[in-house]
């Protein structure tokens, strides 16, 4: 019998978020590899058993999986026959429900009292799944097979057995395996955890008060979702982003987006983006829906996640489009990468609309770069990753900050004293990108630049990464942010990427370098209302140069580095006369 | 008459409490936020203490925590290796949350005074490019005609190799004797540029500050004739001679919330409880602190806020963002929300009469008849209960169809649940279950709520002590000498070099001990603890590892280890290599123990305690419930709740069925 009074609606709300919470914090500390436990790049969750809708997700997950994993969850219910307690089924397929095959996801049916109530989940992003460049984030790929190792839901574990012959075909195709066994015994752990907490919670309140509860609970995360919507003018809202190539052909792709706003629901329409492409840079539909929950969630962060959330929000399945991918299609690049420009025409075409909640572009790319050899002096084979920040969009509330997460991560970075006691590598440099902060009335946050020397051996560099072409887009008359760059200097002979932000198999040996400069965010609003004597302090602080301070902002410094106020206005008139928004 | 004097100034009030034989003098006096010196001379005068008779004073101060969160510090100058001054700008790559992406951040350091010098070492210790000694003279004295009041050495790896980072200090100091100059590894030899840096920061922002009030107060109470031992609360929960406190600065910070816990080690170990969860919840946010085999559980990776780690050992408090002024709604989603926001201190709940207009926790409790309406502390015009029966009403009974009793019950209800997952959160990172603990309930808040607290985590025992308002200050008086170190080795067990680590643990004994003789406080003895943090190779999560029992050999570590994880995760990991990461070892000064049976008095029954009864709402109605003045309740008293227990500064709520005892020390213990 149900017994749903108000209270006890919100503790079991609170109680299911602190199962996610629980098994997202076991699955941290007990994981191995530190794309998971440094970076957090993983999430835990509780979902429906026959809808597999999300019930709750833990609050300390990466925001790209927010919704994904009910896509997953949804592809094994489809597919699982003779379901038994203990049993946990492995799958990376990005076509059903998944994002790239690095994004390994465990589901486990959870039984109470004998009988099937809900279904536990989780996804960590494994270090390496095989295919052709270590990490698996490769840049020339045409088919996803090249991408790696792809595993249908399979029961991993057997009524609690770890499944060994499974394991030994997986673990005989990705790199150093000997180590995915921590990481894979952690996974489960999380859900055994989550287990014994639901379990904990049903035996108090019972089943039918926390089916009620759920119930209750998705209708009114939908009904908040609602409201948060209704305060967008009605209307039809465009924004577009730029992917700088798909790593195989040097054209641009677009995002076009449309949203059609009436009332308290949104429509996404993104059929006029361009059509799928050669290289891995094509999205999964599951990863192009969870961007735009994503972005959404980015712009009213109060809204908890669950099925209810998305409810108002349709996405018109983009057929035709590189966002809507089929297998063969590689989409090792969709998210990390497109994923962050999807959201970032959601934010272009939102701005307008609310300014007062929104922001100017963010740096947007993870920078993934994957540097792969054997270090002579220790005889062992090693696989290096960076993945780095950028600055952040200018906003009402402020300035954007510097060298912030991609958008779709929470992951810190690893230390250079970390890596180089790791990597025969030796760090030059970790500084601000000066001048990539985009120009407004507050400018972007910085990216910063980072040069590694290879000490030892010879190694292959591998890179995806994005804004290399197109600066992150400034907001109501702010210029863009800086660009991401890439120069590899070999025998002193420097190299350039040909598509700027994507390349593979980069050979190099000690002695040659690898230099990154990563974007800066968005400018807001006119460069010219900006305060000059914030000008002046950032030009003391040599975020730009006198002569940037002039152009992009039409501010004029003494040689002492004051504001030349009477030079300031007639170069802020110039500006405007020129009709250039810095 | 030998009184050891401990004075803890806090947010609102500064506390006092003075221990000799056989006497306890107790002041409260408002804190003064401009120089907290006067609040202190002004709780020894309150308490009527003639320095003259004082062996010791130990003083808790937020002077440096306050100092960096509101950014009152020093101007500091950075001196780091070539090609790095931004990493203390640029962070680990963060945002402040996970959602939303608009942040604020200001590093410690502006761009513009932070210089670089060539010089590189790498990771295994060696010279990569040499010191420029030159270049480093040279960018002290810009920095220094710059106005600096402190400048920082922060160099690449200095953990493993600090030659350079030492000759350059060297160099500074030799170049400008009476300022203030850190060196990263002087004060945290452990890998990770960005925490180290920081840390160091930190240091030598507040090293002006807490510089010139030690001065000031050590002058007034000299003016006053005081010639004993001034002491200084550190975040590890020990203290530190006042002589030496400045040039680690850095271990003042958080040492409000560590001497809370520090006092609730002793007093729960004296009174058979080894381990504890302490819960102190006062008007804005609660803390939470774990005691194990009566030892604060220390951490060393604080995030004082957003970007600004400190990375020196301490006691380990988590803050949650739930106290008596937070405030319930009705969210978007309909649903009864209870904080995060809060009426803090001004205007404060309702019922303090202070301009308050939403309803916070405090309110509800005076609603329900848990609060007494004509005891609260800090209250501006009084406030007729009625009215926050009305704002209740409105605000939340109207909108979720509850009467106004069922609507305050529901505020105290979702509150106490979202407390009680933020405690079970705070212990399951540690790796334990809150079960195996007692709960010891302190602040102005904390024994309303303890029992509630307690029954929703399925603790069986809550421990409420004499005195729960004084307890930090309470913490000054028992707390010893107490240095860190900590050194990190980074090697697999298979490739340790046993010599080599028992020589560094050594090192660090003979460095505490020689500290320890240049405070010249008494001491009865020295105790020394080491712990090892180590990990399987590949991983980035470390697991602290006790090394009382054990050989530190590689065998040894390893079966530690071993058992230490599987404690933790019931994971075996055979196959795997564990690593040696660092060595940490605290050097203990044992000061003179202090009475404690003597923090509160006494009546001679139960029945002559008794103030009278009041109805308060226990589980769905009113119950007509006795009311006992604290401080009257015989030692060795036994009751069944429910009960309330009133005192100055706090108000004990005891459910119906729970069976009190007082302890021989006046501790209030609740069997759930």
């Amino acid at each position: 019998m149900s017994n749903l009074d108000p209270v006890t609606l919100v503790v079991i709300k609170n109680g299911l978020q602190q199962v996610c919470n629980e098994m997202d914090l076991a699955f941290c500390r007990a994981a191995f590899s530190p794309v998971i436990s440094e970076a957090m790049d993983r999430s835990d969750g509780i979902y429906h058993r026959d809808s597999g809708d999300l019930i709750a997700q833990g609050d300390l997950g990466l925001p790209i999986f927010v919704g994904t994993m009910q896509f997953s969850t949804q592809a094994v219910i489809a597919r699982a026959k003779d379901i038994r307690p203990g049993d946990v089924f492995i799958v990376n397929d990005p076509y059903l429900g998944g994002t790239h095959l690095m994004d390994v996801r465990f589901v486990k049916p959870f039984f109470y009292q004998g009988k099937l109530f809900a279904w536990l989940a989780n996804t960590g992003h494994w270090p390496d799944i095989g295919g052709m460049v270590p990490g698996g984030f490769s840049a020339n790929a045409t088919e996803v097979e090249q991408e790696g190792l792809r595993l249908p839901p399979v029961k991993l574990y057997k009524e609690g057995r770890l499944d060994e012959e499974i394991l030994s075909i997986i673990l005989s195709n990705i790199r150093i395996a000997d180590q995915r066994i921590g990481d894979i015994k952690a996974q489960a752990a999380a859900l055994s955890i989550g287990e014994k907490r639901l379990t904990a919670l049903i035996d108090r309140y019972g089943p039918g008060t926390v089916d009620a509860a759920v119930a209750e609970l998705r209708a009114r995360a939908s009904q908040q979702m609602r409201a948060k919507i209704a305060t967008i003018p009605d209307g039809t809202w465009v924004g577009e982003a730029f992917v700088d190539s798909d790593g195989v052909v040097d054209e641009p792709l677009r995002i076009a987006l449309s949203i059609e706003k009436r009332g308290e629901e949104m429509t996404f329409d993104l059929s006029g983006s361009s059509p799928p492409c050669q290289g891995p840079m094509n999205s999964v539909i599951a990863t192009t829906r969870s961007s735009i929950y994503l972005a959404i969630k980015h712009i009213f962060p109060e809204v908890p996640i669950n099925a209810g959330t998305f409810e108002p929000l349709h996405v018109i399945d983009p057929k035709g489009t590189f966002l809507y991918a089929e297998y063969p299609r590689p989409v090792s690049g969709c998210a990390a990468e497109v994923s962050q420009r999807i959201a970032e025409a959601v934010f272009a075409a939102l701005t307008p609309a609310l300014p007062d909640k929104l922001f100017a572009a963010p740096a947007g790319t993870s920078g993934n770069l994957a540097l792969g050899g054997v270090d002579p002096a220790r005889g062992r084979a090693y696989v290096m990753y960076v993945i780095s920040g950028g600055g952040y969009g200018g906003s009402m509330a402020g300035d954007g900050i510097s060298n912030g997460c991609s958008t779709i991560g929470i992951s810190k970075t690893t230390p250079i004293e970390v890596m180089e006691q790791y990597y025969p590598v030796l760090f030059d440099e970790v500084s601000l990108n000066e001048g990539s902060g985009g120009a407004g009335k507050t400018r972007g946050g910085f990216g910063l630049n980072y040069a590694i020397t290879l000490r030892r051996g010879e190694a292959r560099a591998s890179m995806v990464m994005d804004h290399g072409r197109f600066g992150p887009q400034g907001a109501l008359g702010g210029g863009d942010g800086g660009l991401n760059r890439v120069h590899v200097t070999r025998d002193g002979v420097s190299y350039t990427p040909p598509h700027l932000s994507k390349d593979q198999d980069i050979r190099i040996k000690a002695g040659d370098r690898i230099r990154v400069s990563t974007p800066g965010g968005g400018g807001f609003g006119d460069p010219r209302l900006r305060e000059a004597a914030l000008v002046a302090r950032d030009v003391a602080r040599g975020y730009y140069t006198p002569a940037e301070a002039a152009a992009r902002f039409g501010v004029v410094l003494t040689a002492l580095g004051e504001v030349d106020q009477a030079a300031t206005s007639a170069a802020r008139d110039r500006l405007a006369a020129a009709g250039k928004p810095a | 008459m030998a009184l050891v004097v401990g004075i803890d100034v806090g947010g609102t009030f500064t506390d006092l409490i003075a221990v000799g034989e056989g006497e306890t003098r107790l002041a409260k006096v408002p804190t003064t936020v401009e120089n907290q010196a006067f609040g202190v001379l002004a709780a020894i005068e309150a308490a009527g203490i003639a320095l003259a008779d004082v062996t010791a004073i130990v003083h808790g101060t937020t002077a440096t925590t306050n100092a960096l969160l509101e950014r009152k510090i020093a101007k500091v100058g950075l001196i780091t290796t070539k090609g790095f001054r931004d990493v203390l700008e640029l962070g680990r790559r963060t945002r402040p949350k996970p959602y939303g992406l608009i942040g604020h951040f200001e590093p410690l350091i502006p761009r513009e005074l932070r210089l670089e010098a060539d010089e590189r070492v790498d990771a295994d210790g060696e010279v990569v490019c040499p010191l420029d000694e030159a270049g480093v003279a040279t960018a002290a004295d810009t920095l220094i005609a710059a106005g600096c009041e402190a400048i920082v050495i922060h160099f690449l790896h200095s953990y493993r190799n600090p030659a350079h980072e030492a000759r350059a200090a060297a160099i500074v100091r030799t170049r400008w004797p009476a300022g203030h100059v850190t060196a990263g590894h002087e004060i945290l030899s452990e890998y990770r540029e960005y925490e180290r840096g920081v840390t160091a920061a930190v240091n030598a922002a507040i090293q002006p500050v807490l510089h010139r009030y030690i001065d000031r107060l050590r002058g007034e109470l000299a003016a006053r004739g005081f010639t004993r031992d001034l002491l200084v609360m550190q975040g590890n929960g020990g203290t530190v001679a006042a002589g030496i406190v400045t040039e680690t600065a850095v271990n003042t910070v958080m040492s409000g919330p560590a001497s809370g816990v520090m006092a609730a080690s002793r007093v729960a170990e004296a009174a058979g409880f080894p381990n504890v969860i302490t819960y102190d919840m006062g008007g804005t946010s609660s803390d939470v602190g774990l005691i194990l085999g009566g030892l604060p559980s220390l951490s060393a990776e604080l995030e004082l806020e957003y970007a600004m780690p400190i990375h020196v050992p301490m006691v380990d408090v988590h803050t949650i963002g739930a106290g008596g002024g937070s405030i319930a709604f009705r969210n978007e989603a309909g649903l009864l929300q209870v904080g995060p926001e809060s009426a803090g201190a001004a205007p404060g709940p309702i019922a303090y009469g202070r301009g308050g207009t939403r309803p916070t926790i405090t309110d509800a409790n005076l609603v329900l008849g848990r609060l007494n309406p004509t005891g609260l502390l800090a209250v501006g015009k009084p406030v007729p209960v009625e009215h926050v029966r009305g704002i209740i009403e409105a605000e939340v009974g109207k909108p979720l169809g509850l009467d106004v009793e069922a609507a305050a019950a529901a505020i105290l209800r979702i509150a106490n649940d979202r407390m009680a997952g933020a405690i079970r959160m705070v212990s399951l990172a540690k790796g334990h279950d809150p079960r195996d603990f007692a709960l010891f309930a302190f602040g102005g808040a904390g024994p309303l709520h303890a029992v509630a607290l307690a029954r929703e985590l399925g603790i069986p025992k809550v421990l409420i002590p004499a005195r729960p308002g004084i307890t930090n200050a309470l913490g000054c008086i028992v707390a010893d000498l107490r240095h860190d170190f900590v050194r990190t080795l980074n090697r697999p067990l298979p490739s340790l070099d046993e010599a080599e680590a028992r020589g560094i643990m050594d090192a660090q004994v003979a460095e505490g001990r020689a500290l320890i003789a240049r405070e010249g406080v008494p001491i009865e003895g020295i105790r020394v603890v080491h712990r090892a943090d180590m990990q399987f190779q590949g991983q980035s999560h470390m697991l602290s590892v006790d090394l009382a029992d054990i050989a530190l050999t590689r065998e040894g570590l390893s079966e530690a280890f071993a058992a230490a994880y599987w404690r933790r995760f019931e994971v075996e990991l055979a196959e795997l290599r564990p690593v040696l990461v660092n060595l940490h070892t605290a050097v203990i000064g044992i000061r003179p123990p202090v009475a404690l049976d003597r923090l509160i008095g006494e009546g001679d029954s139960i029945e002559g305690a008794s103030t009278g009864r009041r109805a308060v709402w226990f589980d769905g109605g009113f119950v007509d419930t006795p009311v006992y003045a604290r401080e009257k309740l015989p030692r060795g008293a036994r009751f069944e709740g429910p009960a309330i227990l009133e005192q100055l500064d706090a108000t004990t709520v005891v459910e119906p069925g729970n069976q009190v005892e007082i302890d021989r020390f006046g501790n209030l213990i609740v069997t759930v």
